[in-house]
């Protein structure tokens, strides 16, 4: 009798479970049927440019997704497509986003380090002003920014894209190093400030060692952000030979209008391939760095 | 040399007794502002100075070369009773942020939650579908969908194998500016995230107590796993829709600057831009930026103010 009681109580489970599991493996399936389907549509029209740009003129509307030639033509004509080289305007976007990444990191990290960990007076009073900025739409402080780079004689130079990095004016950098810096530990800095260490030393040589983690997502996401910009060059910048990528796209695009699609796919692939390496090798930083602070790309 | 007024609980009398309350003072505060010093010059010359500027030249007749010539409120009287492209922009603006921010976010949550069920392969998942959101800014990406979109477009080849005959969905007024929504609904990634982010927070034994009690999954998701995600909603919410009144490169991409078809694509930020740098128009302009803080100050606003009622902060 004892022995026979557990019995049932087996076989109404393993009664169960086919059923279950069937259920649960039918459901997964469907997920990942609807998963990888949606993936397909969505990086779909990414693939085909990359495909439009390896064929051959007459087949760059048409033909197969992968290319029955191979053709590198539209990167020779793209490159070479307006009166400027696309090397001077890689080399000058190059130029601004390295400039823009070395900016941010020196200048929000000193912001952050002092609102941080130094106490003076009035920290709170402007570190609530610093939050503030944090929503503030660009377009209201554009004009009188223009004006003053204007009166500077700044126009068709890089420094109006630039110099605003040394100053710290992307407060979300600020917020973010903020953020990190409060969770080292005190303990580390208290016992070099026994040591006699000087603030900037303590900056130096344990905040920004010990921050790696956040000064590589500001750097990255600088540089994408710095990159990707258009409304700044296109206000800054009116001499072509100035222009970045991205104005050099849009001058493609007006200039040679509907003529010369594979040139403008070209480009406009080669414009992505500094971002997308980015995301090949640095994802588990950007994926972090989103979810963590809630970034808006 | 005593150490610096560092943040930390020890009093820095040490030989403080002898020093002079100059030296002192100069001592706990110095330091903080030496580091603060490219930010506070960077805030008061590029941000706080620029703000007070602007709300001066929205007052005035401003075309860069002569002085500002101060009109009162007729630029702000013009944009409401004298200037149909500044409804036109509106409408536009309001239109895209009002389809744009909850699809973008519907999409975002629906995804999370299927990847959230202990999917395989959620890595390679989540950054294929993150891959959109870090491009999509790009100049490149509105190329792609002006041609996407075009009358021989691929999505109108697409159609074509259905036997549909697609309009040229850019230049058409009544669609235009949807290829623009579809493109930041396509974008999804990074508030899905976000999502993802909260999703992990919520604590199993809840779903395992409900399941126990009987409560089917549908139940589940209106009971638990929303309520407590809605501060994950409220934050995604906030940050897209500002985001999306400040849109301005696919629009300016796909309508070649010009915002057409019949103002269809007219964003605003579009609008000031054209006014600004296309008619030297400053002060409307400014008038037309400040118009644009005060909107999206009293969303952010309104937004704080109504969250107590649906926003669930467990403390």
């Amino acid at each position: 009798m004892t022995v026979t009681a557990p019995a049932p109580r087996l076989t109404v489970v393993t009664e169960a479970t086919p059923a279950k599991l069937m259920r649960k493996r039918v459901l997964s399936v469907l997920a990942h049927v609807a998963l990888i389907g949606a993936s397909i549509l969505m990086l779909y029209p990414l693939l085909w440019m990359l495909s439009a740009s390896f064929r051959p003129e007459n087949e760059i509307f048409g033909g197969t997704l992968i290319p029955s030639v191979w053709s590198l033509d539209s990167y020779f004509r793209g490159w070479d497509g307006l009166r400027v080289s696309f090397g001077t305007f890689f080399w000058n976007s190059l130029v601004i986003s390295v400039t823009s990444v070395v900016g941010n990191l020196i200048a929000c990290s000193m912001a952050a380090f002092a609102f941080a960990r130094l106490r003076f007076k009035g920290r709170n009073f402007w570190f609530a002003l610093m939050l503030m900025t944090l929503m503030l739409p660009g377009q209201v402080t554009l004009i009188p920014q223009y004006v003053l780079f204007r009166e500077l004689g700044w126009i068709d130079t890089i420094l109006p894209l630039v110099v605003p990095k040394f100053l710290a004016v992307d407060a979300f950098f600020v917020f973010l190093m903020v953020q990190f810096f409060r969770g080292i530990p005190r303990e580390l800095d208290e016992a070099a400030m026994m040591d006699g260490c000087s603030a900037w030393r303590i900056y130096w040589k344990i905040m920004l060692p010990l921050s790696m983690p956040v000064l590589a997502t500001a750097a990255i996401f600088t540089f994408i952000w710095t990159w990707d910009d258009f409304f700044a060059p296109l206000i800054y910048l009116n001499e072509m030979k100035q222009y970045t990528v991205m104005l050099g796209l849009r001058t493609f695009t007006d200039s040679t209008g509907e003529s010369d699609f594979g040139g403008l796919f070209a480009m406009s692939v080669l414009s992505l391939v500094p971002i997308f390496l980015f995301f090949l090798f640095f994802q588990r930083l950007l994926i972090e760095g989103i979810a963590t602070t809630g970034m808006k790309r | 040399m005593t150490a610096p007024a560092m943040e930390a609980g020890v009093p820095h009398a040490g030989g403080a007794v002898s020093q002079s309350w100059w030296s002192r003072v100069w001592q706990n505060h110095a330091p903080g502002y030496l580091f603060l010093i490219p930010w506070l010059v960077g805030f008061l010359g590029l941000t706080i100075g620029p703000i007070i500027t602007s709300f001066y030249l929205s007052f005035t007749d401003f075309d860069l070369l002569t002085a500002p010539e101060w009109v009162g409120a007729s630029n702000y009287i013009r944009m409401f009773t004298a200037d149909p492209k500044f409804i036109a922009s509106m409408q536009v603006t309001l239109t895209f942020v009002l389809f744009s921010v909850p699809l973008k976010l519907a999409f975002a949550l629906g995804v999370a939650l299927l990847l959230n069920r202990g999917m395989r392969g959620l890595p390679l998942y989540r950054a294929l579908f993150y891959l959109p959101s870090l491009l999509g800014a790009s100049v490149a990406i509105a190329i792609l969908w002006r041609q996407l979109f075009a009358g021989d477009g691929l999505v109108n080849d697409f159609l074509s194998v259905f036997g549909i005959q697609g309009p040229s969905w850019i230049s058409n007024p009544r669609y235009s500016l949807w290829t623009l929504i579809i493109l930041s609904i396509w974008q999804f990634g990074s508030p899905m995230i976000i999502f993802l982010a909260g999703l992990r927070q919520i604590p199993q034994d809840m779903y395992e107590a409900a399941s126990l009690d009987g409560a089917s999954r549908w139940r589940q998701f209106w009971k638990i796993t929303l309520p407590l995600l809605t501060p994950v909603v409220f934050f995604n919410a906030i940050i897209q829709t500002i985001e999306a009144f400040k849109s301005f490169t696919p629009a300016f991409i796909i309508s070649a600057g010009t915002g057409n078809p019949i103002n269809s694509t007219l964003f605003y930020t579009l609008y000031l831009y054209q006014e600004a740098f296309g008619f030297f128009r400053m002060g409307y302009a400014s008038a037309l930026a400040w118009f644009l803080l005060l909107l999206v100050a009293c969303f952010t606003a309104f937004s704080f103010l109504t969250s107590k009622y649906w926003v669930h902060y467990d403390d």
